[in-house]
């Protein structure tokens, strides 16, 4: 598997490190304590398209927000966070 | 057909002509009291307490694909229990006992072999940490032996002991740990289960669930609509898979780990060696090859296959432990896909759906639990309470925080 890191290029998986579901967020801090179990410990874990933050901790350094298929590991979109944040 | 060493002389004596099939193929039945989603070795280990500990035959496993087809037959076959919290140990060590009862129980060869794992330190603080593993396996009456390394020396004196960075200081070793026959497991619960009247249903995918006044009721398959009073899930691997069909989110996340064989050699590796300062296990089977592994590769995967790079870090922890390795050639590797749970631990309980139960999240461990596994689930679903050593594997640990996290890891699948 390849990841395409904007910054850095097509490089191998090996360079970077999963961090799973991008859409587990940290709910406010004054948020009852059942959105922060929702947040910490369940994950919808499809069998197909899935949105995951990669650490491109061999390269740029850089957060990724990567669209791959868990079946095929076909990657679909490759964004920087801080890019994603900021639109 | 009971097996016996006189059935198969007169067997052989008449040119193995007149033997049956081991188990019957079932067609699925409308209803049923248990309906037992996954024909590997939790679901068959299941389907055969339930019959013969509870009494309870009216029951169908289901499998989509055939029996044994998922992790069952992709795991590395090694059976042991130096576990160190409370919540895993007992569970563990009853899985040990079954084990070692097995094949009288099945009257099947599972070739379980108690040949003993060995977990080697190579540091003073992991000889500490081994310790205290030992200590706790002995106060809840599990074998274990903390070894200098003299004692290793004597079992195993191929490994690199003076390796620069990661020497050998000893090991720490439980002697009734193994391994055993993964694919014998299955045909020989699902022959036991069968001889009971339990229904093996192949080809069978389950595709939704049946709902009556709240409750569930049922499961649409491939085959059909097929009804029961309960229903279990040990499908791991897929369990989130399945538990989003009726609407259940769940605190797993399914990773691919990958095994290898090498090519068969004569006997070098006599029990389960494992490398403490990485990750890599590895025996010897009986056939010659040479079976190992290491971690997950890291990311949420339903593929059935894993990535170069992973082989390479199994093969780089292979040599720093045993570098005589290098000539061997690797004949095949496989992946299999993990119930990756938040901190590391399975799960046997209810769930929030009544009438659905959940045996899931067995991470690298479920090979070694399956008889724990099915005797438990199987108490479960009979008697409606968690048998006394599992009572720790609750779906709802991870909300009230009674995590049992051997590795201190955290909510962090891929690191367990």
């Amino acid at each position: 598997m390849r990841i395409q890191c904007p910054f850095c290029g097509l490089r191998d998986w090996s360079e970077f490190s999963s961090l799973g579901d991008a859409n587990a967020r940290r709910p406010d801090g004054d948020a009852p304590a059942a959105d922060f179990f929702d947040a910490v410990y369940l994950r919808g874990n499809p069998a197909g398209p899935h949105e995951e933050l990669w650490y491109h901790a061999f390269g740029c350094r850089g957060w990724l927000r990567v669209a791959r298929d868990t079946r095929t590991h076909e990657i679909f979109a490759v964004d920087m966070c801080g890019e994603v944040a900021a639109s | 057909m009971r097996y016996s060493i006189f059935g198969l002389m007169r067997q052989a004596l008449r040119g193995h002509r007149d033997w049956t099939p081991a188990w019957r193929d079932a067609a699925p039945k409308k209803q049923y009291e248990v309906i037992v989603v996954g024909g590997g070795g939790h679901g068959l280990a299941t389907a055969h307490y339930l019959a013969k500990v509870h009494g309870i035959s009216n029951v169908a496993v289901l499998e989509k694909g055939w029996i044994g087809s998922g992790n069952t037959g992709r795991n590395t076959t090694i059976i042991r229990s130096n576990y160190l919290l409370p919540g895993n140990l007992p569970f563990y060590e009853l899985s040990m006992k079954l084990w070692e009862g097995l094949e009288q129980d099945l009257n099947y060869n599972a070739m379980v072999s108690q040949r003993g794992v060995l977990n080697l330190y190579h540091s003073d603080a992991q000889r500490d940490a081994y310790a205290r593993r030992g200590n706790a396996m002995r106060m809840h009456g599990v074998d274990a032996e903390l070894l200098d390394v003299a004692a290793v020396k004597r079992m195993v004196p191929f490994l690199d002991f003076d390796n620069a960075r990661f020497p050998i200081r000893g090991g720490l070793l439980q002697r009734r740990g193994g391994t055993a026959r993964h694919d014998a497991v299955v045909w020989g619960y699902a022959r036991a289960a069968s001889l009971r009247g339990v229904d093996i249903i192949q080809n069978c995918e389950v595709t939704g669930f049946i709902e009556e006044a709240g409750r569930i009721v049922g499961v649409s398959t491939t085959r059909g609509e097929i009804k029961a009073t309960k229903i279990g899930l040990a499908v791991a691997g897929n369990t989130s898979r399945l538990a989003n069909l009726a609407g259940l989110r769940m605190p797993i996340e399914s990773h691919v780990l990958q095994a290898f064989v090498s090519e068969a050699i004569k006997p070098r590796i006599p029990g389960v060696v494992t490398f403490g300062a990485g990750h890599f296990y590895i025996s010897q089977s009986d056939k010659g090859g040479l079976v190992f592994g290491g971690d997950v590769d890291g990311y949420n995967s339903y593929a059935q296959r894993g990535n170069l790079p992973m082989f390479e870090d199994v093969c780089e922890s292979a040599m720093a432990l045993m570098p005589s390795l290098g000539r061997i050639r690797v004949l095949r590797s496989w992946g299999g896909l993990m119930d990756m749970s938040m901190d590391g631990s399975p799960i046997i309980d209810f769930t929030p759906r009544a009438g659905l139960y959940l045996n899931a999240g067995w991470c690298y461990g479920g090979f070694k639990a399956t008889p724990a596994s099915g005797w438990c689930f199987a108490h479960l679903l009979a008697r409606d309470e968690a048998h006394e050593v599992a009572r720790a594997y609750r779906l709802d640990r991870f909300a009230t925080g009674h995590l049992i996290d051997e590795k201190g890891q955290g909510a962090q699948p891929n690191l367990h």
